[in-house]
């Protein structure tokens, strides 16, 4: 699953704008992942400035 | 907030800014909603535009950082090319402080009769027999629906609005510039000349930026290709190491993080009851990242199209399209054309050949500053670029 690490993200948006199934949303300051949404992808936490985002697998 | 205006706008950027004003100075009623709970902040942006920006809006010292003389461009062997206005064809350019730029913008438009609201978001969009017709905005803890004849979606990189309305906004990995800046001061700069930096060793498939803020403070950013970056490569990892070798001692008081899509706009930025602008419709230049000047002209332009398609009665993507024929045959429309083939070419352009372009740029006489001229010279030094990049040279033409 997608983590998002908040002490890092800098909320600018990239990983917004880049993802496929529109999981990701910035809400005022803060970042948000739908779960239903996100197929785990990995190109928000591949493209993203900081490395706020990190691809945890299930197990 | 009403809960109807004839044009509702999704964002308080320039663009929105722009759209805003224009709708009201036709004497229509309009909302501008922004999420974040000031205008102009966090600022998202190297900030520098060039001077055709005066077309657009008279500019008010105040919003100034640097008035920009000239640009240094350093390859990746440290060679250095230097150009002025002279060379450029009198071009100059501003570095803008964007906290007041933007704010005082949304003021225009507010001033000329525009309502705005912040920390307002909008999470849906409402859509009735597949025309927009407004959106749920969620402000203060409350949810209201805001109905609107035509929506602007001005809602930045992120350009949620837009895909909320079924039109596929993704940025490929491939095409997302992925940056950073710090805002430096007591750094040594030349106060009226921005640089750029180029190399795969600096930023692969992107440069790094030194904006002057006036004397020894600049934005130091830098950009780089999404598929470039990965753990430990990251563009904040580039940039530490620019300015551990470049500015040791300044001091960062700002940090700045944002994606710049550097792909081509959107296939259509209208729908029945939308108009999409400026980064959100993918308007940003894929070379320079720029993007306030195309934002704010397709805000005027957008605002300017409702107010007409309003009075006419007719919202259709029809009627709309209209603003997606004007952008895409005007300068801007045109340029981020030619400057998206140009990017293809250049972001697969060796160390080697870019220090072997400057090299040769650097023994022209600048004197005779044409197109031709330039291209004849190039490819006298350089032949191998009419067979690498033999589209070069009809994209100049």
């Amino acid at each position: 699953m997608l983590v998002i690490k908040r002490e890092v993200c800098g909320y600018c948006g990239a990983c917004v704008s880049v993802c496929p199934e529109g999981a990701l949303e910035l809400v005022d300051a803060y970042l948000t992942v739908d779960p239903e949404n996100c197929i785990e992808c990995g190109i928000c936490s591949k493209i993203c400035p900081l490395g706020a985002l990190e691809m945890k697998n299930a197990e | 907030m009403q809960n109807k205006y004839d044009v509702l706008i999704i964002g308080g950027g320039p663009g929105g800014a722009m759209a805003g004003k224009a709708v009201a100075e036709a004497g229509l009623s309009c909302c501008i909603i922004e999420k974040r709970p000031a205008i102009g902040a966090p600022v998202r942006c190297a900030e520098g535009v060039g001077n055709e920006i005066s077309e657009l809006v008279d500019l008010d010292p105040k919003w100034i950082s640097s008035k920009i003389e000239g640009a240094l461009l350093v390859a990746p062997d440290g060679q250095t090319l230097e150009l002025n206005p002279e060379m450029a064809g009198n071009e100059v350019g501003y570095v803008l402080d964007r906290k007041i730029f933007d704010r005082e913008l949304v003021w225009k438009a507010a001033n000329a009769g525009c309502d705005v609201f912040v920390k307002s978001r909008a999470s849906s969009a409402i859509i009735k027999d597949g025309k927009v017709c407004g959106a749920t905005i969620e402000s203060g803890g409350k949810t209201v629906e805001v109905y609107a004849d035509v929506v602007i979606a001005a809602d930045g990189v992120e350009s949620k609005f837009a895909r909320w309305c079924g039109i596929d906004t993704t940025v490929p990995m491939a095409e997302i510039e992925t940056c950073v800046q710090y805002l430096m001061t007591d750094i040594d700069i030349d106060p009226g000349l921005n640089a750029f930096y180029l190399g795969r060793e600096v930023a692969p498939e992107g440069y790094v930026w030194i904006f002057s803020k006036g004397e020894r403070t600049a934005n130091v950013g830098i950009g780089i290709s999404g598929k470039m970056c990965k753990e430990g490569k990251r563009p904040k990892d580039y940039l530490d190491a620019f300015i551990a070798e470049h500015f040791p001692n300044g001091k960062i008081i700002e940090l700045i993080v944002g994606g710049v899509s550097a792909c081509k706009p959107l296939a259509c930025t209208v729908a029945d009851g939308l108009i999409i602008v400026g980064d959100a419709a993918r308007l940003s230049d894929p070379i320079t990242g720029g993007g306030i000047i195309n934002a704010m002209y397709t805000g005027k332009l957008a605002g300017e199209v409702a107010a007409e398609c309003i009075a006419s009665g007719d919202c259709s993507k029809k009627a709309l399209m209209k603003y997606d024929t004007e952008w895409r045959s005007s300068k801007m429309g045109k340029g981020l054309k030619r400057n998206y083939q140009v990017k293809e070419i250049f972001i697969k352009l060796k160390d080697e050949k870019l220090n072997s372009i400057v090299n040769s740029v650097n023994k022209l006489d600048m004197e005779i500053f044409d197109t031709k001229y330039l291209i004849r010279e190039l490819v006298k030094y350089n032949p191998w670029l009419l067979k690498d990049i033999g589209t070069l040279k009809r994209l100049l033409d």
